[in-house]
């Protein structure tokens, strides 16, 4: 008997022993009752690194859910380290990959199937992108975290000394990991701080729709208080 | 021998604008006279720019209406911020309403830009979101790769996201950079220092012999201008039969691929008689091994 991972345990805590997973290596990929309709759960465990493979085993799940089962909700929980870093992996062209599993994703969305993000654990840079941005509402519990680059190492390239890099996040949203953060850029469309179960059946009635409300909540909270203003001046054609 | 060649590589974002479009025809919009700089750079105590590193606006191809961004690699390796990344996203939602031939990305970035990395990081996916938008309304998007950062991060996610990639050798196609893989993965993994290593790993001949990317030129404004050009109009589809073509092609690829451990050798799996010559090829040697090797006649 193998130790469950917490997606294994979320998905527990969601859907009982009612859900119908399988785990392949780092790849939870099955089905769940709830609320009297069928979710499709497709996740990560243990960290996972995003690597083709992943990437590619993943993005086969999603076709499968939108030929198999149409409109049937996706929900899919995050637990990535990002993307893989390895020759292999650069060799084969991960960012192809990835950007496949995307493309999954949005047309799986596009078609009518609900798609909903939840960074259970861990969401990091292209492994957020890939999964989490790529859904019409993405969520995360509280104790997780989602950055880009931890703060050490973003000190060595940006070469800023990491105790400024500190005190500069205690009041920048754009700078440090966090979810608050990512909250407030617009990137989570909100926090599941409530009984997980309850929260989803919250998320499935919440539909956002077609349109990306991501820089209009950045502004609402404080986290992006340019990026809508630009968009428009340039959808508009000004000049200046 | 050619000669009188106007380099993509040496140019800046303007001048790249500059050799790609008819002559005056390129209006911008957001220029550097609205002086819509970074807020965050400027809270950092660093230099700034009135462009945030992007040019974005309308001008004509051979009298066709496109939509262009030029990423300018010389201010903070041409990375995305969020002043950048959001007139990259107003440029696609015009798309939208304007219906050019194309949309143009002539992309030069190692990817997000960590001093404001989450502004970055969430402007990536709305990029991303605004190009499916587009797509699945009929415009194409193409790419162009042949700048000094090449196109890596979210920004190498965002150009397999379009139609088209065209990109000279210099021009590099890959998720990670050398030196993050050789920093967390160690030498022996990575050698960043190794430049023969990796152009051969990320280069665009690599990526144009795996198909990621559809054509090859020679580092000249001329050819680039040429190869976008023959894009223009032409939309690849997007619905459930095109991705599950492209996932096929994908999974065949990393299994015959699977123990290769240079690029050299899956050359040499494509069936190319002199791997090691392929790096020293010019484009117009290259492209007809291509049209040999995928059986086009010459």
């Amino acid at each position: 008997m193998t130790d469950l991972s917490s997606t294994e345990r979320l998905i527990g805590q969601l859907f009982g022993d009612a859900a119908r997973t399988e785990r392949h290596d780092n790849l939870i990929i099955g089905e769940a009752p709830f609320d009297g309709q069928v979710l499709a759960v497709l996740g990560t465990v243990d960290q996972t690194y995003i690597g083709a493979d992943a990437a590619l085993a993943m993005a086969r799940a999603v076709l499968d859910v939108m030929r198999d089962h149409p409109g049937r909700a996706i929900l899919i929980i995050v637990d990535n380290s990002g993307h893989r870093l390895g020759r292999w992996d650069e060799l084969v062209a991960n960012n192809g990959c990835v950007a496949h599993l995307t493309k999954c994703l949005d047309l799986a969305r596009r078609r009518g199937h609900r798609v909903i993000g939840l960074v259970n654990e861990l969401a990091v840079s292209a492994g957020f992108m890939a999964l989490g941005m790529s859904t019409d509402a993405c969520y995360a519990l509280p104790q997780a975290e989602v950055r880009v680059m931890a703060l050490n190492a973003m000190s060595r390239v940006t070469k800023i000394p990491l105790d400024r890099l500190e005190e500069l996040c205690k009041t920048s949203p754009v700078l440090g990991p966090g979810v608050r953060n990512f909250v407030r850029v617009g990137a989570l469309r909100g926090v599941w701080e409530d009984d997980p179960a309850e929260e989803l059946r919250r998320a499935l009635a919440d539909n956002p729709g077609e349109e990306d409300m991501r820089q209009m909540l950045a502004l609402e909270r404080g986290g992006r208080t340019q990026a809508q203003a630009i968009t428009h001046m340039v959808r508009a054609g000004l000049e200046a | 021998m050619s000669i009188a060649r106007h380099s993509f590589l040496e140019a800046t974002a303007r001048a790249r604008l500059a050799g790609i479009l008819d002559t005056g025809s390129f209006r911008e919009f957001c220029g550097p006279g609205a002086r819509r700089t970074s807020p965050h750079l400027k809270e950092l105590g660093m230099p700034v720019a009135f462009d945030d590193g992007v040019a974005v606006g309308e001008g004509r191809i051979e009298g066709r209406p496109v939509l262009v961004a030029a990423q300018e690699g010389g201010f903070m390796g041409g990375a995305v911020g969020e002043i950048h990344g959001a007139k990259i996203a107003g440029l696609i939602e015009r798309a939208l309403d304007t219906r050019p031939d194309g949309v143009v990305l002539l992309l030069d970035s190692g990817g997000v830009r960590l001093h404001e990395a989450n502004a970055g990081l969430i402007g990536m996916g709305e990029i991303q979101r605004r190009v499916f938008d587009a797509r699945h309304a009929g415009i194409p998007f193409i790419v162009a790769i042949g700048g000094r950062n090449g196109c890596y991060g979210g920004t190498s996610i965002v150009a397999r996201s379009c139609d088209w990639i065209i990109g000279s050798e210099q021009g590099r196609l890959s998720i990670s950079g050398p030196e993050v893989i050789e920093a967390v993965e160690g030498i022996e993994e990575f050698d960043a220092q190794d430049k023969a290593l990796v152009w051969r790993t990320m280069g665009l001949k690599h990526r144009r012999l795996l198909k990621e990317a559809d054509y090859l030129v020679a580092d000249d404004m001329a050819a680039f201008r040429e190869a976008i050009l023959s894009c223009l109009g032409k939309s690849r589809p997007l619905d459930l039969d095109a991705l599950e073509q492209e996932h096929a092609a994908l999974s065949t690829r990393i299994e015959r691929f699977r123990d290769c451990a240079d690029a050299r050798d899956i050359w040499s799996r494509l069936g190319i008689n002199a791997p090691e010559r392929i790096p020293e090829l010019e484009a117009d040697e290259f492209n007809s091994l291509i049209e040999a090797l995928e059986g086009k006649a010459p």
